[in-house]
């Protein structure tokens, strides 16, 4: 509290502003600041040849590796949402075998490691050597389920069953008198869930999708042990011939943490989209509002605030 | 007078508690019906059995020709399929106490959604009768705001055109105003006054014991899952011959608000 004030000595309309200094802010930030410096220093002196880096950056065995690592995550991402979709609205069925369906798919896939899925995907040929649709369809499992295929199946099937949980909570957010109200107008059960619950679910689901399709992006790198090509096992072919470990693997780094920025920004527009018909963000200025708040932040308080 | 509503005595339960205790009712052409009565009597329930939202236990409701939910074949009642249960509640439209406007469309989205949807009218045959129905609730200049941008008395009418906007033969209004603040009242019931001054077929549920004394042509007042009373404004509303009803009237009229919160203890 600052020192007491009679109401009539406040004589002035406008009196002048002297911010408060932050002597403990600058401590903190050039102690942070010179870790990090040290870090960085010895990164760059150690065993890393960084021209090497440099070089693969760019070297075609790798932008393929990171091609076909956005591919199969987009693909499985795609998987993963069809399946969560879908299995949400089975799990809210009135019908218990369907729900339990669902239930099911969620406790096998979400109850084992990802890692484990992508190896019995990888090796289902030990299980069934053929694929046989009578009359349609005959195939060797070795030859239908490539390292490509069995990757897609692992990582999309495991991404629905998280999905799904996602897009339940989501349905579940919608308020009961937004079916009601569809109801009154005599919409059918899927139109209703078409035109009325899942665009209000989008608002819920898409900040987690989000986050998943981040970590599908990193998660993707898996793969690579089943001997997909994506970019980890890519950059793990180059170095097991030039021994150049960690430089390979630096490149990755690089290559994901740009596409996880990117992905991460993607996120903020489509929240920004969904978020329309909402009174606090209707007038389109959420990202200045974010940026003014962020340099808000940044900037010493006003004198006086918090004491 | 020709009926648009014919129930039949109706029981409805939730468990073990009987909500709807046999209710016998019949609501004319162009009729406008007030259901007035303590919290917790069954008047919600009543609404939405006769619109389907809720299933009924025995008895049965009639609209316009044809029983809701069922069809009498063989002299037994078989449940309809989905499909032609949603196609009766096209003809049915509702009002919500907290209006249930659907917050992801524009105002415009919200009454053109039924038209558009279910009953596939071409876009601008929809979209001509949207905004007179906007315009007639006096919100045409707010046909591209969002919901959350309006008053609850503007939700409200948007509702009420929302619901018109499917050409229903039946009007059901649960507590339209008592969500809205005192003085958001009155444009809310100015518009239901206009439509009922229209010819429309209506049941509203309400505390506002002047609307019904005004615009109401009966009155029915609804106790513990019965229809205790029903008749002309000036017979219930003054000369009640049940005692709870009597009770419950002079609470409501001495004191408005006590009629919401107040519960039914005997
Ligand atoms: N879905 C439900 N499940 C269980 N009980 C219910 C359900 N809906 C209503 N009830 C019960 O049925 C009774 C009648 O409720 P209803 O909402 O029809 O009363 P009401 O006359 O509309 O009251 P109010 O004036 O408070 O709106 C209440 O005791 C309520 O608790
Ligand atoms: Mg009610």
């Amino acid at each position: 509290m600052g020192a007491m004030i009679e109401v009539d000595q406040l004589t002035q309309r406008s009196y002048p502003v002297v911010r408060s200094r932050h002597p403990l802010r600058w401590v903190s930030a050039v102690l942070v600041l010179a870790a990090l410096a040290t870090i960085v220093r010895a990164f760059a002196e150690g065993q890393i040849d960084w021209p090497v880096v440099g070089e693969f950056l760019t070297a075609p065995i790798i932008l393929r590796g990171f091609a076909n690592t956005l591919l199969i995550s987009a693909l499985a991402m795609t998987l993963g949402l069809t399946l969560g979709t879908i299995f949400a609205v089975m799990r809210h069925s009135g019908n218990p075998v369907t729900s339990g369906v669902a239930w099911l798919y969620v406790w096998l896939f979400r109850g084992t490691p990802l890692l484990l899925q992508l190896l019995i995907w990888f090796n289902i040929a030990l299980v069934f050597p053929t694929i046989t649709i009578p009359g349609l369809f005959h195939a060797n499992t070795v030859e239908v389920v490539t390292p490509f295929v069995a990757a897609l199946l692992g990582l999309g099937i495991n991404e629905g069953a998280y999905m799904t949980e996602v897009v339940r909570a989501g349905i579940n957010a919608v308020d009961r008198g937004q079916t009601e109200a569809a109801a009154a107008l005599g919409m059918s059960h899927m139109q209703t869930l078409r035109r009325i619950v899942l665009p209000q679910a989008m608002r819920i689901i898409i900040p987690p999708v989000g986050n998943q399709a981040i970590g599908m992006l990193k998660f993707s790198s898996l793969a690579a042990t089943i001997s997909f090509s994506e970019m980890l096992n890519s950059a793990q072919q180059v170095y097991f011939v030039n021994g150049a470990v960690i430089e390979l693997l630096f490149v990755c780094a690089v290559w994901y943490l740009l596409a996880t920025t990117v992905l991460s920004i993607i996120q903020y527009f489509i929240e920004r989209h969904f978020g329309r018909g909402d009174a606090r963000q209707t007038s389109s200025s959420r990202m200045v509002d974010w940026i003014g708040g962020l340099a808000d932040r940044l900037r010493p308080a006003r004198a006086g605030q918090g004491a | 007078m020709t009926p648009v509503v014919k129930v039949v005595n109706v029981h409805k339960r939730f468990g073990a508690r009987e909500v709807l205790r046999g209710i016998d009712l019949e609501v004319g052409d162009g009729e406008v019906l007030c259901i007035l009565g303590p919290s917790g009597g069954g008047k919600s329930t009543l609404l939405r059995c006769i619109n389907h939202l809720e299933t009924i236990d025995d008895g049965l409701v009639w609209v316009d020709g044809e029983i809701i939910g069922y069809e009498l074949r063989d002299g037994a009642l078989r449940e309809l399929p989905e499909r032609k249960i949603r196609r009766q509640q096209q003809d049915i439209g509702m009002v919500f106490q907290h209006f249930n406007l659907f917050p992801h469309l524009t105002v415009l989205g919200n009454v053109v959604e039924g038209p558009l949807v279910v009953r596939r009218e071409p876009k601008a045959v929809a979209m001509s009768r949207a905004l007179d129905l906007l315009e007639s609730v006096g919100l045409r200049d707010r046909a591209n705001a969002w919901p959350s941008q309006l008053s609850g008395g503007q939700k409200q009418r948007v509702a009420i055109a929302r619901a018109l906007a499917m050409q229903p033969k039946l009007m059901l209004f649960d507590e339209p105003t008592s969500a809205l603040d005192s003085e958001l009242v009155g444009e809310v019931l100015d518009v239901m006054r206009r439509i009922a001054s229209e010819g429309a077929t209506m049941i509203v549920v309400t505390h506002e014991i002047g609307f019904a004394r005004e615009v109401a042509d009966r009155v029915a007042i609804m106790v513990d899952g019965e229809l205790r009373e029903i008749g002309r404004p000036s017979e219930v509303l003054v000369n009640p011959k049940d005692k709870r009803v009597r009770r419950f009237l002079a609470r409501v009229i001495a004191d408005p608000d006590e009629a919401s919160s107040g519960t039914n203890q005997s």
